[in-house]
């Protein structure tokens, strides 16, 4: 990955005073403040993050990690500051290419995992074409959940409802995807193996990641750049660039480091 | 990725769908034991003349009736007209309930519109439409069935309109996300959500068509259960009136068992 580079000139970027570049970044936030009523969820938030980039957002809960995802898919129409995707604002459209694994799973209850994974098929694509129905299988099958394709969410535990709507996310093959702390239910074998998957998925189709949770090594693990949230409001705290080689080994030294930096940056 | 299924298949419950134990299977029985005591009572209080048998007959004697009006073949009529009514009447409620209730889910200028109105009308009790209804459509079949449509549309209306504008926002946000698109998430995420509450809304309906087709009959018709019954009165014997009352339950019964069982079967969820 070449791009892994830029985020260093990316840095002073996202204390929002450098000059805008002449390509739009993928994701492009801007002086955002997200209020709900009286309550300020995020203030004065500057974020860019560049094509093919995997950037991770941490934080701790309640810091608007959340809200800022929400933003971006368009699923908050009312917020201060510019929020664009390929320098399309997400409330002109910019948001149709961005695909969401919300934070719990919200399947459809009455529908089986074949069913609910082909819900994220993009568009044009017809969901009774044999080639969709391979494409499904083959995602089933990505999130370890082969043989399971035929049964309701009612009868899967946590973890593997989760892994459902991490597949239905992947199925929508968006230019950007947006995971809201996707691997929270998971236990640490299968965490790790769908770490893995989503760099596989990120690394193949060249997509832009932004990834919330609270997981300091797994921001450190899976992201070029850790984009760290505090304080309520939300405000940026840091940003801290992971400068391990791909692929990586989880007990790197430069993961190591990093972590400290953001576990410093947290206040913890 | 064998060792993560194995893990969490454990964890799962998969084996719910199981076999039950025995015991429960009988349980339904239970319920068998206290209205069979009831008819003991009730013998026991017709034979020691504690009700005079002109006004409450012995159970065995209104077995006797029906099963005697059954073999001349004159009970199937009246049966078979009172079911005709319900059965039209309940499709044809049903049908402009599900209407009424999308349109007023789906649409809320269509809700702020209609629902006070439909709200306040749901509060009419059946036997006040009957004289209208007499003077507009006269004594046919047409009256009676339309009285029971009335009946069975509100629930139908009421639960599938809110069942509709419930569907969870965190689904919603989904076919947002996802693109699906209006037609789509309607489709898949919206109806689907929406027909327990349909399901729940047409049980509702049967039962208050059983009602109306009462309020119908007793007033306005030559033929039908409720029509057997006002009969009897007429003729004084009370085991006419008993055994009416009883065909009443046995297929109101059977009717709510029959949609109980088409939800089971649907809502499987």
């Amino acid at each position: 990955m070449t791009d892994t580079s830029s985020p260093a000139d990316d840095s002073p970027e996202s204390t929002g005073d450098s000059p805008e570049s002449t390509d739009d970044p993928a994701l492009a936030v801007r002086g955002l403040t997200k209020r709900y009523g009286d309550t300020v969820a995020l203030e004065e938030v500057d974020l860019a993050v560049d094509d093919g980039e995997f950037v991770a957002v941490v934080g701790p809960s309640g810091c608007g990690k959340s809200t800022l995802l929400r933003v971006l898919t368009g699923l908050e129409e009312r917020f201060e500051g510019r929020a664009a995707v390929d320098g399309v604002d997400v409330r002109d459209g910019g948001s149709d290419g961005v695909g969401m694994v919300f934070q719990e799973p919200r399947l459809l209850a009455w529908a089986d995992v074949r069913e609910n994974v082909a819900i994220g098929l993009p568009g044009g694509v017809d969901r009774d074409d044999p080639a969709a129905h391979d494409r499904v299988d083959d995602l089933i099958e990505t999130v370890g959940l082969d043989g399971f394709a035929g049964h309701r969410p009612g009868e899967l535990s946590g973890g593997m409802a989760q892994r459902v709507s991490l597949a239905r996310g992947l199925a929508y093959e968006p230019e950007v995807l947006l995971l809201d702390e996707p691997f929270s239910a998971l236990d640490q074998l299968t965490k790790y193996e769908q770490q893995d998957n989503l760099l596989d998925v990120w690394r193949e189709r060249g997509a832009t990641v932004a990834l919330v949770t609270h997981d300091v090594e797994e921001a450190a693990y899976l992201a070029d750049r850790v984009v760290v949230l505090g304080g309520q409001p939300g405000t940026v705290e840091a940003v801290v660039n992971v400068e391990a080689d791909r692929p990586r080994e989880r007990t790197d030294k430069a993961l190591l480091a990093a972590r400290r930096e953001i576990t410093d940056a947290l206040g913890v | 990725m064998a060792t993560t299924r194995e893990t969490e298949t454990g964890e799962g419950g998969l084996d719910l769908a199981g076999a039950f134990p025995d015991p429960d299977r009988f349980r339904w029985l239970l319920g068998l034991v206290v209205p069979a005591l009831l008819v003991v009572v009730w013998h026991l209080l017709v034979v020691t003349g504690v009700f005079a048998a002109h006004q409450l007959p012995e159970p065995l004697r209104v077995v006797e009736t029906l099963y005697g009006m059954a073999a001349t073949g004159e009970l199937w009529g009246h049966v078979a007209i009172t079911l005709q009514r319900v059965f039209f009447g309940v499709v044809l409620g049903v049908s402009v309930g599900i209407v009424f209730g999308t349109v007023t889910g789906l649409y809320g200028l269509a809700n702020d519109l209609l629902d006070p109105l439909l709200q306040s009308l749901k509060n009419i009790p059946s036997l006040a439409w009957v004289p209208l209804f007499l003077l507009w459509f006269g004594i046919g079949e047409g009256a009676k069935v339309l009285l029971i449509a009335v009946g069975a549309f509100f629930p139908v209306y009421l639960n599938l309109s809110t069942g509709i504008g419930n569907v969870s926002e965190d689904l919603l946000e989904v076919a947002e996300v996802y693109d699906l698109g209006r037609f789509e998430s309607l489709r898949r995420v919206v109806f689907p959500a929406a027909v327990p509450s349909l399901l729940v809304g047409i049980r509702g309906g049967v039962g208050l068509a059983w009602m109306f087709v009462v309020a119908a009959e007793l007033i306005a018709a030559g033929q039908g259960i409720g029509f057997l019954m006002s009969d009897g009165r007429v003729l004084a014997r009370p085991d006419i009136i008993v055994g009416s009352i009883l065909l009443f339950a046995f297929f109101g019964n059977l009717s709510d068992l029959a949609v109980k069982g088409v939800k089971q079967r649907v809502v499987d969820w």
